[in-house]
């Protein structure tokens, strides 16, 4: 392993910019001319909008436009949609309503936009907005996912009965049926899984402008995946065709699953700016983001397992209910099915799974793929109602789960997933060594002459990453491919620039892109820019999401290096006038085999520019090189987490004060990247499982609508973290890599909730698990505990 | 934020007078809770009396046997001066445990007891401690002083200029986090004072801070956790919001009394 190669734990090479200020965010932007939007929101959940006035706030100062819904579709701009079909299981497709940006005659959700106020500076457009008279009808709202389909319920969008938009399932309903006919044991779990606000650093922002000189739109945007939002908008909204559309995203501050989407904001900023004629910049507010941007989870859940002889796993079902808000977003439908469904089986042996969900409309923001997206939600499930079997079957949960295991791969689990290789028991073995579970009594009887509850709690989680094999989830609804691509260009001088179609928002590829070409091509880190981000400079790419970049991005970085090389080797052969099947290419040196002659990398690339050695019949000059790879399966990171926690009874108050997490994410290109990665997703785990709550009442509106009222976790609720691997590598892709983006926030809220109701002694314990919520269980089952 | 016109003032008689003279005129402090409510357009005011160059407004100081803080001494200062670590040493703890560092370097003691946020810790402190709140008219005693729910005794161009503590035998606050803004779920400032024993409670109440008679009897004839025993607050009168209902509220109201006493007798 070189300093800078692959396994390297090599420093951030963005950091520099970041940490001494210099990053370039989409608010650092200033276009020439630039006017500000105000977006007007409703203030109510549910209300027709019987009329708009708009003509005093047109006469303040600074106003160049205001425009309504109406507007909007005077000019024929089209809705925006939701990218993944489903059917439900009639065979029905999924009732998407129409999403208009801007509300046109009803708003959905309290913060669906109603119209906007292009002025010269934010502060006159905010003042024009005041001057807006709308009239609300408001009609009754729903916010409960439980509730929405109840007859009675008000009706959000006509094309959707009862606010359904799809009952979708997957699995062998009769093969499950059987199994729990003859069951030995039977868990059974209500699980809610609690509704999110994603809080990404950077808030969203965007700066729409128009050329009319060549009628090219460019827009500068927060977003995870640029060329799908330029596809969206130009190909379903109409905005422009495609290339006359430019998508940059800058420097990104996190994303979290929260900027994939293509959201209003965006498209009304591109429309207005032609509109007025001028740039139109955006830069939500932190409280308007937690209307603006799309929520995650929000599932409620009725979970079944069903055991044999032995404590021997036979059957699962799920019958979930998943709210997907007021419209549509982006991918929304995605989550709650092919993502979520399909990780079921987790880690095990099961040999027959059925899952039924209901997606439904509420009148809530639209929720869609947060940090995990679909695969916490299974963990939780499995999770949970493995961890609360053991306690059912008296068992320890570590046998349990060994007992139950897949251990030999490839294993094909009842719901679609193919697991191609894994080593469970030696990510558990090494988990409980670190995490010294043989000390754990010792520790819970200290604890107890203190006053406190001590628990332990396992998270034996899979997930499906390296998102995802084009032709599979073209099968099952997709509206895209999701390969990824890679264009390698050396220059002259030896240097390379690597242009990915994925995108970094914080993930570190300007790093670990660079360590990978580095250690490749025998050239100094130095000597690589990864370039991303740009339609207009980038082959088209998918983006970053899913845990893809490194295990498809990389994968297809690796393709056009091997091109670059075989290409190389030709020059080479030209410049040395040998063979080319002698050219041998190791550590940046080009020789003959055999002979003591050679040829440094850049030798070989400047001659590949030059051509002075060979001619255009024999070569083409240049060296630079594109590559398309597609997966041809998902691939599997798993691991186990444990969580300690201590309980203060008196306040319901829970103390993490032990975290062992011992991933399987094959093979790894840069160790403390890694690390940072489980870190935080492990905070945002905790975050979930102990004190984020998206709440609403039932007028519909949002009450945890700020940082006053929305907890998120701080340093101060994690212990340090004991964090390790085992590898397995990915048989699945060149460099064996299987993602790591999003394990922590999968595997962390089982393992807190396992080893707060291991404490409590009471399974009857929702998310997120705060302190009065923990002091309610508590008492409720103190006389559980003074029987002990 | 909507346009103001801001004012600043170089003495308190200056200050009164803009504050007299002016439309719709507010001081400006820390700007910790005032700023933040303009930025949204929950707050309105046409001038801004900005407070921070008056000479003589802050400082810590040692009078007898009170000791008394000027209203424009940071939270901070307060945390960190050895003068009230010495004093009252739950001061300066509950100082330390306000916000984060960024608003204990700008929020203020006149801040704090003029906004009486029924979440606030001052208040629990000033009314436990039987502090007098010194302003450019008079003296206030806590009893009088905060009046309910961001509700207190001051005129419109009253300013409150220092806070008199008079030094407890015995002191501690003990305080349960609100886990999102960090201000008091529940807090409880327990102090042992020469002739009383006072528990004051913020956070829980409805209408703000206040003490809570049986626990200050129970204590006065024995100072001891064990004295709590039994007692409690009913949970009428407690509020109940996403992060605790009234109930649990109640029930915290007691623990935090019994760790205070706990605490202070250490
Ligand atoms: C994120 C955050 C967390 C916080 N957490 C806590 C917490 O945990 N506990 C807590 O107690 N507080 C907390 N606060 C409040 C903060 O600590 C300040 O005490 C509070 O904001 C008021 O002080 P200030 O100096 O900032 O006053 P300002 O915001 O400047 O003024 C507040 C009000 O008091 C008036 N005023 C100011 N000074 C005087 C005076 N001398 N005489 C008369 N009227 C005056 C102003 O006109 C205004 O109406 C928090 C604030 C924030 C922003």
């Amino acid at each position: 392993m070189s300093a800078t190669g692959i396994g390297a734990a090599v420093r951030r090479k963005e950091d520099y910019r970041f940490i001494t200020g210099k990053g370039q965010y989409t608010d650092d932007i200033s276009r020439p001319g630039q006017t500000h939007i105000h977006f007007l929101r409703s203030p109510h959940a549910h209300a027709k909008i019987t009329s708009i006035d708009t003509a005093s706030a047109k006469t303040m100062p600074g106003v160049l436009a205001v425009l309504t819904g109406a507007d909007l579709a005077g000019d024929k701009i089209g809705n925006l949609i939701c990218g993944w079909m489903i059917h439900s299981k009639d065979g029905t497709p999924m009732k998407m309503a129409p999403h208009p940006a801007i509300a046109h005659g009803k708003a959905c959700y309290a913060g669906d936009p109603v119209a906007v106020v292009i002025a010269e500076t934010l502060g006159q457009a905010r003042d024009a907005a005041e001057k807006i008279e709308v009239d609300y009808e408001v009609l009754p709202a729903v916010v409960d996912p439980a509730k929405t389909q109840e007859a009675g319920a008000p009706q959000i969008h006509e094309v959707a009965p009862q606010n359904t938009i799809f009952q979708w399932h997957l699995g062998e309903a009769a093969a499950v049926d059987a199994a729990f006919a003859s069951a030995k044991h039977v868990t059974k779990l209500d699980i809610v899984n609690n509704r999110l606000v994603p809080n990404a650093m950077e808030p969203r922002a965007a700066i729409g402008e128009y050329d009319s000189g060549t009628q090219n739109f460019t827009l500068w945007n927060t977003t995870q995946n640029p060329h799908v939002a330029r596809l969206v908008i130009a190909a379903f909204v109409g905005m422009a065709p495609e290339h006359k559309l430019r998508v940059i995203a800058p420097d990104v501050g996190g994303g979290f699953g929260s900027k994939i989407f293509i959201y209003p904001e965006e498209v009304v900023c591109l429309w207005a700016s032609k509109k007025v004629g001028r740039p139109v910049k955006w830069v939500c507010e932190r409280a308007e983001a937690f209307l603006a941007d799309a929520h995650g989870r929000d599932h409620v859940t009725h979970a079944e397992l069903a055991f044999g002889e032995g404590g021997k796993m036979t059957a699962l079902r799920a019958k979930t209910i998943a709210n997907l808000g007021a419209y549509m977003s982006t991918f929304s439908s995605s989550i709650p099915t092919y993502l979520y469904a399909t990780l079921l089986s987790g880690q095990y042996d099961l040999p027959a799974i059925y899952c039924e969900v209901d997606a439904v409309y509420t009148n809530t923001v639209p929720v869609d793929a947060y940090r995990g997206a679909g695969r916490p939600e299974a963990t939780f499930v499995v999770e949970r109602l493995v961890e609360v079997a053991a306690r059912e079957l008296h068992m320890d949960p570590v046998e349990l789960r060994r007992k139950n295991f897949v251990k030999s791969f490839p294993h094909q689990t009842p719901v679609i997933m193919n697991y191609d290789v894994g080593d469970y028991d030696a990510s558990m073995r090494k988990a409980m060594e670190i995490a010294d579970v043989n000390g754990f009594a010792a520790r819970r009887r200290e604890a107890e002459k203190r006053g406190k509850l001590r628990g332990l709690g396992y998270s034996t989680y899979i997930e499906a990453c390296g998102i995802a094999p084009s032709q599979a989830v073209g099968s099952l609804g997709a509206g895209v491919g999701l390969w990824e691509s890679a264009e390698v260009r050396v220059n002259p001088t030896g240097s390379v620039e690597v242009l990915t179609g994925s995108h970094s928002h914080g993930q570190g590829h300007e790093t670990t892109f660079a360590q990978l070409v580095s250690e490749r091509l025998g050239i100094p880190i130095e000597n690589v820019s990864i370039v991303h981000g740009d339609t207009d400079k980038v082959q088209f790419g998918m983006g970053t999401y899913g845990s893809r970049s490194g295990a498809v991005g990389m994968s297809a970085i690796v393709k056009a290096l091997e091109k670059v090389e075989a290409k190389a080797k030709k020059v080479a052969s030209h410049l040395m006038e040998a063979a080319e099947s002698d050219i041998v290419f190791k550590d940046g040196q080009f020789t003959v085999a055999g002979t003591d002659k050679s040829a440094a990398w850049a030798d070989v690339a400047l001659h590949a520019y030059i051509a002075h050695k060979f001619t255009g019949a024999q070569l083409e000059p240049g060296l630079k090189e594109g590559a398309f790879y597609d997966p041809t399966n998902f691939t599997f990171p798993a691991g186990c987490h444990i969580c300690e926690v201590e309980i203060d009874p008196e306040t319901g108050s829970t103390t993490i004060v032990g975290w062992t997490a011992v991933d399987d994410f094959g093979t790894i290109i840069n160790p403390m990247i890694v690390e940072g990665q489980v870190h935080g997703g492990i905070a945002q785990g905790v975050g979930q499982a102990l004190m984020e709550n998206a709440v609403y009442d039932k007028d519909g509106q949002l009450m945890s609508g700020s940082f006053m009222d929305y907890s998120m976790p701080r340093a101060e609720n994690l212990p340090p973290l004991k964090i390790d691997t085992t590898v397995t590598p990915c048989p699945g892709n060149p460099l064996g890599i299987k993602g790591c983006g999003e394990a922590g926030a999968i595997a962390a809220p089982a393992a807190v909730i396992n080893a707060i109701t291991d404490a409590i002694r009471t399974e009857n314990l929702a998310m997120p698990a705060t302190a009065p919520a923990v002091w309610a269980a508590v008492r409720a089952a103190a006389p559980a505990l003074a029987a002990e | 934020m909507y346009n103001f016109t801001y004012h600043r003032a170089s003495g308190l008689r200056q200050a009164t007078n803009l504050l007299g003279k002016l439309d719709e005129a507010k001081l400006l402090a820390g700007g910790q809770t005032l700023l933040p409510t303009m930025k949204q357009r929950l707050a309105a005011p046409a001038n801004l009396v900005d407070l921070n160059k008056v000479e003589g407004l802050s400082g810590i100081e040692l009078q007898g046997r009170a000791l008394v803080i000027g209203a424009m001494t940071r939270h901070a200062e307060v945390a960190s001066s050895p003068v009230v670590q010495q004093a009252i040493p739950a001061l300066a703890h509950l100082a330390g445990l306000i916000g984060d560092p960024a608003v204990r370097h700008m929020g203020t003691l006149g801040g704090s007891v003029a906004n009486n946020d029924p979440n606030a810790d001052y208040p629990a402190a000033c009314l436990a401690l039987a502090a007098t709140i010194i302003t450019t008219k008079r003296k206030l005693i806590a009893d009088e002083f905060f009046t309910g729910l961001f509700e207190t005794a001051l005129m419109p161009d009253e300013i409150v200029v220092k806070v008199s503590f008079p030094l407890p035998k015995k002191a501690a606050y003990e305080k349960f986090r609100n886990p999102a803004s960090r201000y008091a779920l529940v807090g409880v400032f327990v102090a042992k004072r020469p002739s009383e024993i006072r528990v004051a409670v913020t956070g829980a109440g409805t209408s703000g801070v206040f003490r809570v008679p049986a626990f200050e009897e129970a204590l006065k004839k024995r100072f001891s956790p064990k004295a709590l025993d039994g007692l409690g607050v009913p949970a009428d009168g407690m509020s109940s919001d996403i992060h605790g209902g009234a109930e649990y509220r109640a029930h915290l109201v007691g623990v935090m009394a019994k760790r205070a006493v706990a605490a202070a007798m250490e």
